[in-house]
């Protein structure tokens, strides 16, 4: 079985009943699990700390936590002065606030001044629904990718969100940000699919077009690809967690075999997920690519699944991009 | 490090750094006089007697921390720390020159002893209470956390959200001064946008505050002491300076914020630095 599935994934991603849960609950339980493994983890929040899930390391580990109150510039200049005393700090807060509000402190206090503070931005991306367009961050990716030494990195799912907290908690040296999501989504890896900060995974192989995707639009371009599949096109499907530093090798190798891609991100495709690949590719090994994502504007209230449909962010959309592109 | 516990040779130390601060801005060709020159009876009672720190050791985990969070006045940490033995004085001239680890704005990754590394106004404050939480968190009661702040830059939203915290969590081993200057870029602070009432302000965020002048070493030396002993609150210090003090055509002029002497401008400064402002005679004018 693991021959044919070596990284582990769940079998069926268009299976009826699959399990879900936000990103976010896999992000509480990692950084549970970085606190007891290490007595350096510490953590502060901005009035969030239920939503964000920072409230199982609070209480668990009330003496390490830190509450901050509405106040995002603080919350990451105080994470910037914890880790000069050596310790490693978790800031969280909701994405639109944090990295929304403070990148100069976050630039200047932990980037320039290499700090290893990790910044958790929650309820980022359009699925935060009906809060509407002030809370759906879609910048972050490229504001968050342009700063020297910062490691950005967006998981596919819960399970997957553990793992990258427990791996960024380990690291001594590096600035990270986490992107997280509020609502639930399928979880598509299991306890034994690898994670590695800075790995592209391909999650489906195949030989006609390479669908990259980061976060949790990973799902939906694993369903197009099952769909693609039953049209005659064999899509490769290639999950990237880890934006910065980006996996060149694994993404060049597919694109070389397939002459085309398709990059999925829920977020601004500008300056982000679909702009860091439109740098890689033309610069190394242009191919046609179109990219999926928010089309320089803003998303607005409605339901998770209303907002993706409307602004085209779905396995179908994704497909159906593929058609056109295969001619 | 060798504390100097006079009060006059610690004024004659302050000399020399304002020496030191007129001679590098000099070099430099750009670079902000007023500021450090205020600070250096703060910089000296701080780096000559207050502090616990090792200049051949600027990483030793039993130091105080002090937090430069104006980043601009940097000339003036500079000078104090060449003139404790960091590195060798000649260095001071490559202040803002490529490759030098004198930063315009100072740089912590560059140059050992900085701490943090600040420029961008208001997030010194922030940091110092992340340190200091950090050692309370380790039980290292016996370090103090340092952080010098300007006026101007308590326009800064973030200068304020740190007081909030520091004031709730009474974060005592944390100590601010405040360089109460009274210019900034654009002009006199109180005409930029007013700071006044600045005691009833940070007494209302949970400090205590002593207000003192900044330009007289004992006081310095005396309110961080002070400071020390109380342990119900946070403490700050306005330290009331003369911007570019002991210069006199620097003095009390915002011009001077953000502006270095020319070459002229450096050797009358130079020599009223030596004569104490015409109170002492020097020797001619060296080089």
């Amino acid at each position: 079985m693991s021959s044919t599935n070596p990284l582990h994934l769940i079998q069926n991603v268009r299976a009826d009943e699959l399990e879900q849960e936000p990103t976010r609950k896999g992000f509480g339980r990692g950084l549970v699990a970085a606190g007891r493994a290490d007595d350096s983890v510490v953590a502060a929040c901005a009035d969030l700390t239920d939503s964000t899930q920072m409230s199982l390391f609070r209480d668990e580990f009330p003496e390490r936590f830190v509450e901050i109150g509405v106040a995002e510039q603080n919350l990451v200049t105080f994470g910037a002065g914890m880790a000069a005393m050596g310790k490693i700090p978790f800031v969280s807060s909701y994405a639109a606030f944090s990295p929304g509000r403070n990148w100069e402190q976050i630039r200047t206090t932990i980037c320039l001044n290499e700090r290893p503070v990790k910044i958790i931005g929650s309820h980022a991306g359009l699925s935060v629904g009906a809060d509407g367009a002030t809370h759906q961050m879609l910048e972050d990716i490229a504001l968050m990718r342009v700063l020297p030494h910062m490691v950005v990195i967006i998981p596919c799912d819960s399970l997957e969100a553990e793992r990258a907290t427990l791996a960024m908690a380990k690291d001594r040296k590096n600035p990270g940000y986490l992107r997280l999501a509020r609502e639930k989504t399928p979880i598509i890896t299991t306890k034994n699919t690898p994670f590695e900060v800075g790995k592209a995974y391909v999650y489906r192989e195949g030989k006609d077009i390479t669908l990259l995707a980061t976060g949790t639009m990973t799902y939906h371009a694993m369903v197009a690809a099952e769909v693609l599949a039953k049209d005659g096109i064999d899509a490769e499907v290639i999950h990237v967690p880890t934006i910065k530093p980006l996996d060149e090798a694994t993404i060049l190798a597919s694109v070389k075999k397939t002459g085309r891609a398709i990059t999925a991100e829920e977020a601004q495709i500008a300056g982000g997920f679909g702009g860091a690949i439109a740098e890689l590719l033309s610069e190394n090994h242009p191919v046609p690519l179109r990219r999926i994502g928010m089309q320089d504007h803003f998303g607005e209230s409605g339901t998770p699944a209303d907002l993706m449909e409307h602004f085209g962010l779905t396995a179908t959309h994704i497909a159906m991009t593929a058609h056109q592109m295969m001619g | 490090m060798q504390q100097i516990h006079s009060i006059e040779a610690l004024e004659l130390k302050a000399n020399e750094l304002r020496e030191d601060i007129i001679k590098m801005l000099l070099a430099a060709g750009s670079g902000h006089s007023a500021g450090p020159l205020g600070l250096a009876d703060i910089f000296t009672a701080l780096y000559f007697n207050i502090m616990k720190h090792d200049p051949a050791n600027p990483d030793w985990d039993e130091r105080d921390i002090l937090i430069l969070s104006n980043g601009h006045c940097v000339p003036v940490r500079y000078a104090a720390m060449a003139e404790t033995g960091y590195f060798d004085k000649k260095e001071l001239k490559t202040l803002r020159q490529l490759g030098s680890r004198l930063q315009g704005h100072p740089e912590r990754t560059r140059l050992p002893g900085l701490e943090t590394t600040s420029g961008p106004l208001g997030s010194g404050l922030s940091q110092a209470a992340g340190m200091a939480m950090a050692l309370q968190m380790d039980k290292q009661h016996h370090r103090w956390v340092y952080v010098v702040t300007g006026d101007g830059e308590l326009d800064e939203g973030n200068i304020w959200e740190a007081a909030m915290l520091v004031g709730k969590y009474k974060l005592t081993n944390l100590i601010a001064i405040v360089d109460r200057n009274n210019i900034q870029i654009d002009g006199p602070t109180e005409q930029v946008m007013p700071l006044d009432d600045l005691r009833a302000k940070w007494e209302a965020f949970g400090w205590y505050v002593l207000e003192i002048d900044g330009n007289d070493i004992e006081a310095v030396i005396d309110a961080c002491s002070m400071a020390k002993a109380v342990v119900e609150k946070p403490v700050v210090i306005i330290a009331h300076t003369i911007p570019g003090k002991g210069v006199d055509f620097m003095e009390y002029d915002f011009h001077w914020h953000g502006a270095p002497p020319n070459a002229e401008q450096a050797k009358v400064a130079l020599k009223e630095l030596r004569t104490l402002q015409g109170k002492i005679k020097s020797e001619a004018d060296h080089e």
